[in-house]
């Protein structure tokens, strides 16, 4: 029999359905994995006795035959949910210490299905980066490594941690959140599946805000169908989220089980062959289109023509709300105080030692692009521009049912590389936020490695609230590609 | 328009106010915290309300409504899409670091409302619009000698704040302006109008011009709370710009506070400190969006306002503009007067309540509702002299013996043996008592009939007020002058 760290979602609860294994023996299996690999620094809280304690909860409701869709499948959470008892930090020095009293709509919906935490996942503070290096806690290493090359990669980010937990084997899954990118960009980097569903597909309440125009949670894992179980558990209507769509939940499990895409039209969007592609990236998105012709699908051109403005948009309307959303970390109700010799400095000492260089980058943008004579000339601008790029979907879903892209526009990265110029490091996201600007659902499936051994995902991209195309035509993707890499040397 | 008189001629004052009212709800604007004035510190603060991180503001679709009967009783136009903007500052009672306001697209555009003049005449005022906006937590500086302490059962609260146009022209007319948003604010149910507790305050926008001229830097006097505070901070600021101007210098646009104590308006902020709101659509909430059949249902509940009411008094009762506004001004005392005034004489009863029954009130620092004479009362009161069981004389007395007892006037004449006399009988043995004892004054009468008036009041006396006097003039003057 398989290790039970090396199964799947599916796998696991078919195993737990057949008492092969307890909860509290898969619970303890991957509390393992989290003591072998604590050098990845995926984690930043473990919460072993609490998954111990949730695990035993779950048998004794399996025993009495109550087990919900994710009974005793250990999970790990991006710390940027706020989990109730449980340390949340958002990966900032300014929230070390807080501990919620209240528990975030998509974990309370996950634990409600059965589902077990083991600890809450490292990532970019305030979920701002594309290579986990600017967390407080610690850049965190992704499980791959080029071949004969021993440098440490980036597993990308924000959600750099989730990924890296679920590559490296010690949770079959775990959550993310994706702003402009920060659940399929590390999805690629660390050869897994990421979904970002359709914005107010999941619950943004109990998430710590960065852009909540933008935020969206969603799963990693290490098929489409685990994708989709999380979904299916994650997601549904919250009345505590203004932005929450009230539509009922699909059979996203369903979906993911039929990669049947005969007469699927996957667009091809020409704008994003774009220069500082790397070849081996072009080359794998030309296979992807021929993977799904090859399965049935019908491949059609389209075009998304303000494809370049999206990511210069993002790049102030992101930073506008998220100079509003971190208002609130002013050191007088929560989180660090460093005192002052009145209020203003108080303000200043707090914010000036709680915000990371990066965070305090994106609050002053975000500052100037809201001020008095620059809000029409960026904020005003960045809002028409999103609104156009929407509409460039909207016409190019008249043409066809997905679209594919490559996820992000190389491999995994050295830690370190890409800091000194933060639009290099805003790059890694131009092919992921057209889709975060226009609200749409996206899906980071592994395609294949690179000349170093290293993946790299095709994203596909879905109509609103139309996972379930999403999903079929990733689920197809996923078998055509039969991606069989496995992380080694970590 | 009142002009004031400077060294060098005549001033006009223009002003416009922006009045803040707490809306009457039992949550607050996005929250389900209550709202109950005066409880505990911080015990009415949910998570929403502190800010915590990952918490997200819901609509709270009472204090919309309440918004939209508040529009529909300024005769304004309602907007059917309205949104929400963050205003962005940063201060220890404002957890979020902005406050969720309306900016460009209010719930609530232009409208208009009359406004009563102690002259008796009305003036149009205008209303540039109406939105809803949080209200801020409580800064306590007093509590510890270093230390602000924070209250933050206010935070969240729903406010509406009704901007006029710079219509008005006098202190007068300010306190007018006020005095009358208050009464349909409380008509409508939509804000208690109370300004000691601060559900109702008030900024003053004042400005000075020559009369007709170009208008003049406006200053902005913050939080003046109550109508004769407006009054006098308008009247010291007026003086003050006019002062200035005249010696010369000008005035530069600022926010000035009101010290109650001295009377005087002081600068608050410098130009330095100007704020930069950075106003944006809140990303949390979606536009509000409601159709004007929703807004229809709303007008269908509205009650009859106190200009309609008023109206109603002088066309129906008779009653002069002056006492109709004064009966009106309150919805409670209108509908005392209308339960002492059904099925009697309107003008006697108008008379009754405005007189001897508000002096009561005045003299007693009470309301109607604490009044110790139900409307029932007084208006049998009126009943027992309309009947002629009572005289005039008699019903002075009752209403005493009412205030302080507080009970049926019916039951008091009884009590008291307070029915007027007509028994003729009795009232010719009280004349023939009084003619018997005094003949030297009734040989004056001869000689001089003016004396008439003492002999009525010898009956009047010897009868404890209780005879009729119409009884006794006629008897009287037939035995005189027999």
């Amino acid at each position: 029999m398989a290790a039970l760290t090396d199964l799947t979602i599916a796998q696991l609860s078919a195993t737990l359905a057949k008492k092969e294994a307890s909860a509290v023996e898969v619970a303890d299996a991957h509390l393992g994995k989290l003591d072998e690999h604590r050098a990845l620094n995926a984690f930043i809280t473990e919460t072993p006795d609490k998954a111990r304690e949730m695990a035993k909860a779950s048998d004794a409701r399996r025993a009495r035959g109550e087990a919900g869709l994710l009974e005793g499948v250990p999970l790990a959470i991006k710390d940027l949910f706020c989990t109730e008892g449980v340390q949340t930090t958002a990966a900032s020095a300014i929230l070390k210490g807080f501990v919620p009293p209240y528990e975030s709509t998509v974990t309370a919906n996950l634990w409600k299905s059965g589902a077990v935490m083991v600890g809450k996942t490292n990532l970019d503070e305030f979920a701002m980066g594309s290579s986990n290096m600017t967390s407080h806690f610690g850049g965190v290493e992704n499980p791959w490594k080029r071949k004969g090359d021993n440098r440490k990669l980036v597993p990308g980010g924000s959600s750099g941690g989730s990924a890296a937990a679920v590559a490296a084997y010690m949770v079959p899954g775990s959550t993310g959140t994706d702003t402009g990118g920060s659940i399929r960009q590390p999805a690629s980097f660390c050869g897994i599946v990421g979904l970002k569903p359709t914005y107010g597909r999941c619950s943004r309440w109990g998430v710590v805000a960065f852009a909540s125009s933008l935020d969206q949670p969603g799963p990693f894992a290490r098929t489409v169908e685990d994708t989709a179980l999380m979904l299916q558990a994650m997601s549904g209507h919250d009345p505590k989220d203004s932005t929450s769509a009230p539509l009922p939940v699909p059979d996203f499990a369903a979906a993911a089980r039929n990669p049947d895409i005969r007469g699927m039209r996957v667009g091809i969007p020409k704008e994003y062959r774009v220069d500082g592609t790397s070849e081996e990236i072009v080359t794998l998105w030309a296979r992807g289109v021929d993977m799904l012709k090859a399965a049935g699908a019908e491949p059609v051109e389209v075009s998304l023509p303000h494809t370049k403005y999206a990511l210069p948009a993002y790049y102030i309307v992101a930073p506008a709300e998220c100079s509003s959303n971190l208002a609130r970390y002013d050191g007088v109700r929560f989180g660090l105080r460093v005192p002052g010799k009145d209020l203003t400095e108080l303000y200043e000492n707090t914010r000036g030692a709680g915000f990371g260089k990066e965070t305090r980058r994106r609050i002053l943008i975000g500052t100037y692009v809201l001020s008095a004579g620059y809000y029409d000339a960026y904020y005003r601008k960045a809002q028409q521009i999103r609104a156009l790029i929407a509409r460039d979907f909207k016409q190019a879903f008249e043409k066809c049912d997905v679209l594919l892209t490559p996820t992000a526009p190389t491999a995994a990265f050295a830690a370190g590389d890409k800091m000194d110029d933060p639009v290099t490091m805003y790059l890694n996201d131009m092919f992921t936020i057209p889709a975060s600007m226009a609200g749409l659902p996206g899906i980071s499936v592994p395609a294949g490695l690179d000349k170093d051994g290293l993946p790299l995902g095709l994203q596909l991209i879905g109509r609103a609230f139309d996972e379930e195309t999403l999903l079929r035509a990733a689920a197809a993707l996923e078998k055509a590609a039969a991606f069989s890499g496995r992380a080694t040397g970590y | 328009m009142s002009l004031i008189k400077g060294e060098t001629g005549e001033w006009e004052i223009v002003l416009g106010l922006e009045v803040h009212a707490q809306v009457i709800s039992d949550a607050k604007l996005f929250s389900g915290a209550p709202t109950t004035f005066g409880a505990d510190p911080n015990t009415q603060v949910s998570l929403v309300d502190a800010a915590m991180p990952g918490m997200l503001p819901v609509i709270n679709e009472r204090c919309v409504e309440q918004a939209i009967r508040t529009g529909l009783g300024l005769n304004a136009k309602i907007n059917l899409r309205s949104i929400f903007d963050r205003k962005n500052y940063f201060y220890q009672d404002l957890p979020q670091g902005y406050q969720i306001s309306q900016y460009k697209d209010p719930i609530v555009g232009e409208g208009a409302v009359e406004i009563d003049l102690p002259d008796g005449k009305t003036r149009t005022i205008g209303i540039e619009r109406l939105h809803l906006e949080q209200d801020a937590g409580k800064s306590l500086h007093d509590q510890h000698p270093s230390q602000t302490y924070v209250d933050l059962n206010r935070s969240g609260v729903a406010l509406m704040e009704i901007v006029s146009k710079p219509d008005m022209r006098s202190a007068d007319e300010a306190a007018a302006y006020l005095a009358k948003l208050r009464s349909i604010v409380r008509y409508l149910g939509t804000c208690d109008g109370n300004m000691d507790e601060g559900s109702m305050r008030c900024d003053v926008n004042v400005s000075v011009r020559r009369p007709g001229g170009e208008l003049g830097t406006r200053c902005e006097i913050k939080n003046v709370n109550s109508i004769r505070f407006v009054k006098q901070a308008i009247e010291y600021e007026a003086r003050r710009q006019i002062e200035v101007i005249e010696s010369g210098g000008t005035i530069k646009q600022e926010t000035r506070n009101f010290d109650s104590g001295r009377g005087e308006t002081r600068s608050s902020r410098s130009k330095e400190d100007a704020q930069d709101y950075r106003y944006f659509p809140d990303p949390d909430l979606l536009p509000l969006i409601f159709t004007q059949e929703y807004v229809d249902q709303i007008r269908a509940t509205l009650p009859e306002l106190p200009d309609a009411r008023k109206n109603r008094y002088i066309k129906d009762y008779g009653l002069s503009p002056y006492d109709a506004g004064v009966l009106t001004a309150e919805k409670e005392t209108a509908e005392f007067f209308e339960a002492v005034a059904k099925g009697r004489d309107a003008k006697q009863a108008a008379n009754l309540v405005t007189g001897d029954f508000f002096a009561m009130l005045k003299r007693r620092s009470a309301t109607v509702e604490t009044s110790p004479i139900s409307a029932a009362n007084l208006g049998k009161l009126l009943d027992l002299q309309a009947d002629g069981t009572i005289s005039g004389r008699i019903a002075k007395d009752l209403f005493v013996a009412m205030e302080e007892t507080g009970k049926d006037p019916a039951v008091l004449v009884e009590e008291r043996g307070l029915k007027q006399v007509t028994d003729t009988g009795a009232i010719e043995a009280a004349i023939k008592a009084v003619i018997d004892a005094n003949p030297g004054q009734v040989a004056a009468y001869k000689a001089k009939p003016t004396m008439f008036g003492w002999f009525v009041g010898q009956v009047m006396k010897s009868t404890g007020g209780k005879a009729n006097p119409k009884v006794v003039n006629e008897l009287l003057k037939k035995v005189l002058d027999a």
